[in-house]
């Protein structure tokens, strides 16, 4: 089935339709989600009541709280936008150093410790933050018993939270950057050290502005799925809530159009996100 | 350079990759290992012993709970792999130019949402007082509300759409890269759709399909919140057991040990599924 072999017309009006009926059901989900956070019904449901923006800012009239007014959302959305921030930091470093090992140094041991590097792809969220719950939990609980010693840092908590992302993050970002340096022409290098640059100088003035639009985008992927993560996240929140598990918690209660509100809201910012970093790329 | 320069350089960048996956990745799960070999005896004394594991094959509900999330999961995995196939060939080989670019993008939209955000927006449309259900209605379908959520049909429903993407990415990948020349000769020395698919297009997409299928499944696998929020009273699904027991019975000790079950499930698939299709993690993976 490729162009230059002759198809009947009927096997390409099927293989349109399953295209056709495949993006509806990409799209509808979202669709519907986006379409209801503007609907004037306490329910997100049909039928259409008109179109209305209080459940972004109605602030209490009407027993409607919106999105902007509601404090429980507004200080998850910050709980779960500087958790982003130091995964980012952390997960994105780790990963330019980590590129630059396996990508450039030869070592004994590099196959073994290049197939723990992908480890963390293949754990399950859930075991990775049981794990880091169980060790470092368990280890404030035992000296906090046998001496008496508070470690609340390995409570869960931000600390923890950021830990446990930071965990398999890292092994993405390292094969974002890692696929880009290998592309890279390793004479430029060598031209700026024989011009006279230290290799320090080089790698700031020479390599690591090739690196950076992979470096960008290395950086915008952890923050979304920072920021999205619930299934590691969930295992280590303590008493500051991620805007995820908050979302849980509400949806279990019932759900209302706020809901949706804060869905649109998360999908125009990650949009936002992917579009810079594909127009940097480009 | 000089070798001691060499091993400076060397040893910077090797401390903190060590660092990040003994103590963020090693350790706790060998810690997690070690725990579900323990047994509380009271409120400060541990010993060892295989309790949680005996537990585990005791209570019917743990193992056939474990058995349904691996036989759904690997179901999953293949529902996706048949969605997402003829997606991937068509954007691979059939569509030019801008269009190419473009479906390759809408397949990424429903991905910039959380899975928090699609499985609402599936709750949205399935449950009894949802779109599906009024448009029935409407169209006269149906007498009264139809209920479509909280059931297995549901559940797979919204896992195949959360594994799409990661399905469809390496198989574009793979595809782009068939050689159409090998195509052609399939066809000429006189193979049909079928036998050319079979001989000719899958064994050279095999790096894509197996990558394709490790990331689906390891995440349906791990999910959580399209099982519980989707399924009904019986759609169980064996993460599920593993919350209950860390986060509302304390119970870290049969925790660990339900953890370290599902573990192993997962590396012995992925194993068994890199070995049939003689496939390296290295080169699916890196």
């Amino acid at each position: 089935m490729i162009r230059s072999v002759p198809r009947s017309r009927l096997f390409d009006g099927v293989y349109l339709a399953y295209l056709l009926a495949f993006f509806v059901y990409l799209a509808l989900p979202l669709v519907v989600t986006a379409v209801f956070a503007f609907n004037d019904s306490p329910f997100p449901s049909l039928p259409w009541q008109g179109f209305t923006l209080d459940w972004y800012l109605a602030g209490g009239e009407g027993g409607r709280t919106g999105l902007f007014h509601d404090d429980g959302l507004l200080s998850a959305l910050w709980v779960s936008a500087k958790i982003a921030f130091w995964v980012t930091l952390g997960s994105v470093s780790l990963g330019c150093v980590n590129a630059v090992l396996f990508e450039r140094l030869e070592f004994r041991g590099k196959e073994l410790l290049y197939l723990l590097m992908l480890l963390p792809l293949v754990i399950p969220g859930v075991i990775l933050g049981v794990s880091i719950l169980v060790f470092y939990s368990g280890m404030a609980n035992d000296v906090s018993r046998l001496w008496g010693l508070e470690l609340d840092i390995f409570r869960p908590g931000l600390t923890l939270l950021v830990m446990g992302q930071v965990a398999f993050i890292t092994t993405l970002a390292t094969l974002v950057i890692a696929a880009r340096l290998r592309k890279f022409d390793r004479q430029l290098e060598e031209a700026a050290l024989n011009l006279g640059a230290t290799p320090l100088v080089a790698w700031f003035t020479v390599t690591f502005p090739w690196l950076l639009p992979s470096v960008l985008g290395a950086a915008a992927m952890a923050f979304l799925m920072s920021f999205e993560n619930f299934n590691t996240t969930v295992m280590l929140t303590g008493s500051d809530t991620p805007l995820t598990v908050a979302l849980f918690n509400r949806l279990r209660e019932g759900s209302t159009p706020v809901l949706n509100a804060v869905a649109l809201f998360l999908m125009l910012v990650s949009a936002l996100l992917a579009l810079t970093t594909l127009r940097q790329k480009r | 350079m000089n070798a001691s320069a060499g091993r400076l350089s060397l040893w910077l960048l090797l401390t903190p990759f060590l660092l990040w996956i003994t103590l963020l990745v090693l350790v706790p799960h060998l810690q997690m290992l070690r725990v579900s070999f323990q047994v509380r005896e009271s409120w400060d004394t541990l010993a060892w012993g295989l309790e949680q594991y005996q537990n585990f094959f005791r209570e019917s509900y743990y193992w056939r709970t474990f058995l349904r999330t691996g036989v759904m999961s690997l179901f999953t995995t293949f529902l996706t792999l048949l969605v997402a196939f003829p997606i991937a060939w068509y954007i691979a080989r059939l569509a030019r130019g801008r269009a190419k670019g473009l479906l390759f993008l809408a397949c990424l939209i429903p991905f910039w949402a959380s899975e928090l955000v699609r499985t609402y927006g599936w709750m949205i449309l399935l449950r009894e007082s949802g779109v599906f259900s009024a448009w029935l209605q409407a169209l006269g379908w149906a007498d009264g509300p139809v209920e479509m959520l909280y059931n297995d049909v549901a559940v797979i429903i919204g896992l195949v759409y959360n594994g799409l993407l990661f399905m469809v990415v390496p198989l574009v990948t793979t595809l782009d890269g068939l050689d159409e020349n090998l195509v052609e000769a399939g066809y000429d020395l006189g193979g049909g759709h079928l036998t050319v698919l079979r001989e000719v297009v899958v064994p050279w997409a095999m790096p894509g399909i197996v990558s394709g299928c490790i990331v689906v499944f390891m995440l349906t696998l791990g999910s959580y919140l399209t099982p519980n929020l989707m399924g009904g009273k019986d759609s169980a699904w064996f993460t599920e057991q593993i919350f209950t027991q860390f986060i509302t019975r304390f119970n870290w000790e049969q925790g660990a040990a339900l953890g370290v079950l599902l573990l192993f499930l997962s590396s012995l698939i992925v194993w068994l599924g890199l070995k049939l299709s003689g496939q390296s993690l290295r080169k699916v993976m890196g």
